[in-house]
């Protein structure tokens, strides 16, 4: 079985999402399910940490395009972080710096954040 | 595992479950890694097989686990041919456009990304009709 993590950060008013290992199809509803939960909490301003995810599949991808624009709906987004090449190379070919925001450090991604408020 | 020691045709049976989708990608990993490719194209083939398996779990068996995925491996000249066969509903890649992600946001569509990333990580994608079931070969040229 794949192995996948999900971990919930605060960071100040910004929620952290950290992934670890393997994000594929079988494991993609696992982070929708802390999406889905963060909305219910009225968390709309989210980073997610790709520091220790060594593979995506376009199921996880479609997870970050089914959620955005309710975060954006709401004063908030989800933004990038701590992404390695070869992840980041999936998200290049399939146009995502376009709409979203990658960032080199959690912290430059959380403080875009309270620079708007 | 040496090349030696690999014995092609390769292959590997599992129902549809997004539960094998790691024990599909570790097949691919395992035969790639003695076929001397670069971590990076491995990193490819293993994305776009994962990726057409997805799509026959989606798709083809409407995510019922109990369907038949086969994959076969083989080594023939300078390719490397990966197989993958079901006996789920059709499938008409023709169907399916070029993704465009501003659309999509536009659209709130979900998925459809699978098969672009396939015709981007592998050098050929064809689908067909092999004895009553949907076939798709994809070939990475051997390095």
């Amino acid at each position: 079985m794949a192995d996948f993590n999900v971990n919930l950060r605060g960071v100040g008013s910004v929620s952290v999402i950290d992934v670890k290992g393997y994000l594929d199809a079988h494991t993609a509803p696992e982070l929708e399910n802390m999406f889905s939960k963060l909305i219910t909490d009225k968390q709309f301003k989210v980073v997610v940490n790709f520091d220790q995810l060594n593979y995506i599949s376009s199921a996880g991808l479609g997870v970050f395009m089914a959620f955005v624009e309710q975060m954006r709906d709401n004063q908030g987004d989800i933004k990038f972080s701590n992404m390695n090449d070869s992840v980041y190379n999936i998200f290049d070919l399939l146009g995502f710096p376009v709409l979203y925001e990658f960032y080199k450090d959690e912290k430059e991604a959380v403080n875009k954040f309270s620079n708007l408020s | 595992m040496s090349l030696e020691e690999l014995k092609f045709p390769l292959e590997l049976s599992v129902k549809s479950s997004t539960d094998n989708l790691s024990i599909i990608r570790d097949f691919i990993k395992n035969t790639a890694l003695s076929l001397g490719y670069s971590n990076a194209i491995i990193g490819n083939i293993i994305l776009a097989v994962d990726e057409a398996c997805t799509n026959i779990i989606k798709h083809a068996y409407k995510y019922s686990p109990s369907g038949d995925i086969q994959i076969e491996l083989n080594r023939i000249a300078n390719k490397f041919i990966i197989t993958i066969l079901d006996n789920g509903i059709e499938f008409d890649p023709n169907l399916i456009p070029e993704p465009d992600i501003k659309e999509y946001y536009k659209q709130r569509r979900i998925g459809g990304l699978g098969m672009y990333l396939m015709k981007k990580m592998m050098d050929e994608v064809v689908y067909s009709k092999y004895k009553n079931k949907n076939q798709v070969k994809m070939v990475k040229y051997l390095p």
